[in-house]
């Protein structure tokens, strides 16, 4: 698929800083780590939080615990897309309730995935506090949810779409702007 | 990932794909079992109808259980209780039910093709619990979802099924599925009740019991379905027991580990023996439990379908 890149948001090393700050702001805001929990949204929000986690715990010296979350059986639009998503595990392994949990995502949108996130794990346990950490905020929300941490806020418009490619999945380290492919 | 096709008939043609893709989910899915709500919202708004014209307390309840976590409103139908008394044929009943705006309907009958007959009178997504003699395929789905957790594959690993294999749906399906998955499968009980020319899809067959331990890595015990007998198709159950019934001298002789499976309900000293149904070796309350999460991904992967096109 050849895709029209109008912009790289996020270079290689400005990703690897954008995550340092945004760990740094999780620890003042929460004043450390005690009771702190990371949760990513499958699949590029769970390699963010992985690393977000590793960035906390070599700051904090002090265990974090992490876990993955899928949304997709709690998706508003299962049944109407085009391709049906595959179902994965969620896999969170500890005691959610009266943690504060940071919840991370790539891509911040029209925020119905953050909805269904939050109900997942609402279904889960009790936390004491949820807390949204986003790579890049993009707009054009339709439902009231705001992130308390946000990489980088990039203005776009609906023809648009971000892209985040991360080493882990993707084999490289960067968040690009591309020209939303035509849907078929 | 979608499925192949928009609803699940028997697995007759069914790709290991869309199999892969079944039990695949069904994992994923059955770790919801542990939490606090063990229910998601996915099939809201959706209504499902478990129109049950024969017998069954597992297969209902477990299709109830799996729509239900999945936040499905349903409707149950038993033939005892319906208008079916009245006479009514079941193609008036069904296009009575699909009047009511219904989405999917899961479907017990004792005539074979009864499933895909309803796909010819109603638009609603069709499942198959159970038809006649033919094909029980939520029942194989969940059996080798059980057989795979153990193994990790099915591919090259032996399953001997053991009973009343002419008369049973369980072994149609489990057949159909096992081979696709390239799995090995030998059926084995008495001549009466094995059907001819199976060898010719690649099933080993053999009237032989000790043979069948000795070959397999899994057994999955067949329930003898005790108005049988009075067809004449083996003498007594004592005897069926003594030749074919599954004791624990017999397993403990193959001397080698050996999975022990059972469809339910158990006839327990005629076909298997009760220390050996409640032995370590046997998975079959792991197979009750599989077959919960095995539906809710049957129900989720042919929801999101189009009953009307095959494509996904």
């Amino acid at each position: 698929m050849d895709l029209k890149i109008k912009a790289i948001v996020i270079d290689k090393n400005g990703l690897q800083r954008t995550i340092t700050r945004l760990a740094d702001e999780i620890i003042e805001r929460n004043s450390g780590a005690t009771n702190l929990a990371i949760i990513g949204i499958r699949t590029r929000g769970a390699t963010i939080a992985e690393r977000l986690v590793k960035k906390i715990e070599a700051i904090e010296k002090k265990q974090v615990p992490f876990g993955i979350l899928d949304i997709t059986l709690y998706r508003d639009d299962f049944r109407m897309r085009l391709k049906q998503p595959t179902v994965r595990a969620t896999e969170i392994s500890f005691n959610i309730d009266d943690k504060n949990l940071i919840l991370v995502d790539d891509v911040l949108y029209t925020g119905r995935t953050s909805r269904a996130a939050l109900d997942a794990l609402m279904d889960i346990g009790r936390p004491a506090t949820i807390q949204m950490a986003v790579l890049v905020d993009r707009g054009h929300r339709e439902l009231p949810i705001q992130p308390d941490y946000v990489g980088k806020a990039i203005p776009t418009s609906i023809g648009e779409e971000v892209r985040v490619l991360l080493r882990e999945v993707d084999d490289d380290d960067c968040v690009l702007l591309v020209e939303a492919p035509k849907e078929v | 990932m979608a499925l192949s096709s928009s609803h699940l008939l028997g697995l007759e043609g069914v790709p290991a794909d869309d199999i892969r893709t079944i039990l695949d989910t069904a994992e994923n899915i059955k770790t919801i079992f542990d939490r606090p709500i063990p229910k998601v919202p996915t099939l809201r708004g959706i209504t499902v109808v478990n129109l049950f014209f024969e017998a069954s307390t597992r297969t209902r309840i477990s299709f109830e259980l799996a729509e239900k976590r999945l936040s499905a409103d349903t409707v149950n139908f038993s033939s005892s209780t319906s208008s079916v008394k009245k006479g009514e044929t079941l193609k008036d009943t069904v296009r009575n039910i699909a009047a009511m705006k219904i989405n999917m309907i899961v479907i017990r009958h004792s005539a074979a093709g009864a499933a895909y007959f309803l796909t010819q009178c109603t638009d609603a997504t069709i499942i198959n619990a159970g038809d006649g003699q033919h094909e029980h395929p939520t029942q194989a789905l969940l059996d080798m979802m059980t057989l795979r957790e153990k193994w990790g594959q099915l591919a090259g690993k032996k399953v001997a099924i053991i009973g009343d294999v002419m008369h049973s749906r369980v072994a149609g399906s489990n057949i159909r599925g096992l081979l696709t998955m390239g799995a090995e499968v030998m059926v084995c009980g008495p001549k009466t009740l094995i059907p001819p020319g199976l060898h010719e899809f690649g099933v080993n067959v053999s009237y032989d019991i000790d043979e069948a331990i000795g070959w397999a890595d899994a057994l999955n015990v067949l329930r003898i379905q005790l108005e049988r007998q009075e067809k004449g198709l083996f003498p007594t159950l004592r005897e069926y027991h003594a030749e074919f019934g599954i004791t624990r001298e017999r397993i403990e002789r193959a001397k080698k580990e050996l999975i022990i499976m059972h469809p339910g309900p158990i006839n327990r000293g005629v076909e298997l023996d009760s220390d050996v149904a409640d032995s370590d070796a046997s998975i079959i309350l792991d197979q009750v439990t599989n077959g919960v999460a095995v539906r809710m991904a049957v129900l989720v992967l042919l929801s999101g379908m189009d009953s009307n096109e095959s494509s996904g």
